[in-house]
């Protein structure tokens, strides 16, 4: 068969699998709700849930939209689906892409590129074998991760809620340093690295004032969409600061 | 028979381990199947030498990540996120606003479950909108590559994490000061930590708070719960199924 970064063929394997990996997430779903209904949690809190994480799943999912455009141009539509479909991310699959590609002398973007068969699956190996530790390794280790929390509730019983907040604030303190990665370029008059700092101030005053409007409404809705609205918000603000600032 | 006898969160092991190793059967073997319907091999020097630029670093990366985020995601989150990626963009925050909206604690087993509806739910929706810009990319194209909408998109992050870090670090101020004065000065400090490499510091950060706080809990710096492990325990220990 006469290869093509977009034939047909490719769109409908990774359709099957894009099938198989939603047939996942049903699954889970699935089990989840009746395992809810059997221990008689609220039915209006799963309906908020299933609502919420709709809303907020938009604004990201749409920039992964983004990305397999980024990548479409060298790659073909198919690849660049079924990889940010599953595990992977643009910075990902682009650092793959090029690792495979260096070792032909090519890079993505190079003017006029035009993969042959052969070079194609070679940088598919490379996206697919690279990505597969977490897929392997949270089945062999994930439930002695779970035994061992368990273990530390046993041991000291106020402990181990302690120590998953930290978890979860050591995750957020690491995303809100990389916020200010590019921050000494303003001492070199580069004021772009205060994009991301006023975005940042911007979405956390937003999510402030919601919290203040719920207090003072009592509109307890407010509660199930501000982290959606307070994001949404600090990316529309983003488009005025660049202006400004970039 | 065996399965009623299961508790649930043992269910989800057993079903997690058989859904996520088939996944990673069913992904190796697309670029096999590439490789029949064209009649083509991989150029193996090349694939060599991806492998060796790519694999120590991922692998090494992709292996913290399991360690730091299947305490955080819960069984069935952690082996969905793991299948559907965007972990710390989309699958955690995600399932943390849930449990935060639905007033439950991860841990317990309605946070369990809440994660896991939160993650499902969010994978599902976030397939669909993939789907609706794969069919309709032509026309979307210079819609979501217009310039204008360039910033928004670049700075998804800083927007994500200005909110949820309000709601967390309101309720956990005390162990918050210090990881942000260490991550603030790292990342300012150090011009290799950027977008690409924030990953790696999520377990130096999360790693770096929990000695934070076991020092400030010993000192009794700290309010202490009880609700959260008894919770744990019992859906460990649980083998009861209402059915």
């Amino acid at each position: 068969m006469t290869f093509d970064k977009n034939h047909p063929i490719i769109f409908v394997l990774v359709a099957i699998i894009i099938l198989v990996v939603m047939a996942q997430s049903v699954f889970f779903l699935l089990r989840a709700l009746k395992r809810a209904k059997q221990l008689g949690m609220d039915k209006a809190k799963i309906k908020k849930t299933v609502i919420s994480s709709s809303v907020f799943t938009i604004a990201p999912a749409i920039s992964i939209v983004i990305c397999v455009i980024t990548l479409a141009k060298d790659l073909g539509v198919a690849v660049p689906w079924l990889r940010l479909s599953v595990i992977g991310s643009l910075s990902y699959e682009t650092v793959a892409a090029n690792n495979a590609l260096s070792g032909m002398g090519l890079k993505l973007g190079d003017p006029g590129l035009n993969l042959n068969a052969s070079q194609f699956v070679t940088i598919v190996f490379v996206m697919t074998i690279s990505i597969m530790v977490g897929l392997l390794l949270a089945p062999i280790i994930g439930k002695k991760l779970q035994k061992g929390l368990i273990s530390i509730g046993k041991k000291d019983k106020n402990w181990v809620d302690i120590f998953q907040n930290s978890m979860f604030i050591g995750m957020i303190a690491a995303f809100l340093g990389f916020v200010f990665c590019d921050f000494s370029n303003v001492f070199k008059g580069d004021t772009s690295a205060l994009i991301p700092v006023f975005v940042m101030l911007s979405s956390a005053i937003i999510m402030a004032l919601c919290g203040l409007v719920m207090k003072l409404t009592k509109w307890k809705w407010i509660n199930d969409y501000a982290l959606p609205i307070s994001m949404v918000a600090g990316m529309a603000l983003a488009i005025p600061f660049t202006a400004w600032l970039g | 028979m065996e399965k009623k006898n299961l508790p649930y969160l043992e269910q989800v092991h057993r079903d997690g381990k058989i859904w996520n190793f088939t996944m990673a059967g069913v992904f190796f073997i697309f670029p096999v199947l590439l490789c029949i319907i064209f009649n083509t091999l991989p150029e193996w020097e090349s694939l060599g030498k991806g492998l060796i630029a790519t694999l120590p670093m991922y692998w090494a990366v992709g292996a913290i990540e399991v360690i730091t985020y299947v305490p955080m995601l819960g069984a069935g989150g952690a082996y969905l996120s793991f299948v559907t990626g965007n972990i710390s963009n989309l699958k955690l925050p995600c399932a943390l606003n849930a449990m935060e909206s639905a007033n439950v604690k991860s841990g317990t087993e309605e946070g369990e479950i809440i994660s896991t509806i939160s993650i499902a739910v969010s994978s599902i929706v976030t397939t669909i909108i993939i789907l609706i810009g794969v069919i309709l990319i032509i026309p979307l194209t210079p819609v979501l590559s217009n310039p204008v909408l360039d910033p928004a998109f670049a700075q998804l992050l800083p927007a994500l994490f200005g909110g949820l870090g309000v709601v967390f670090i309101s309720k956990n101020w005390k162990i918050s000061i210090a990881p942000i004065c260490l991550m603030l000065i790292l990342f300012i400090a150090i011009p290799a930590l950027n977008e690409g490499t924030v990953g790696i510091m999520v377990p130096v950060s999360a790693l770096f708070t929990i000695g934070v706080s076991w020092l400030l809990y010993k000192k009794g710096l700290l309010t202490k719960k009880e609700e959260s492990v008894d919770n744990l325990t019992a859906m460990a220990n649980s083998d009861e199924q209402a059915e």
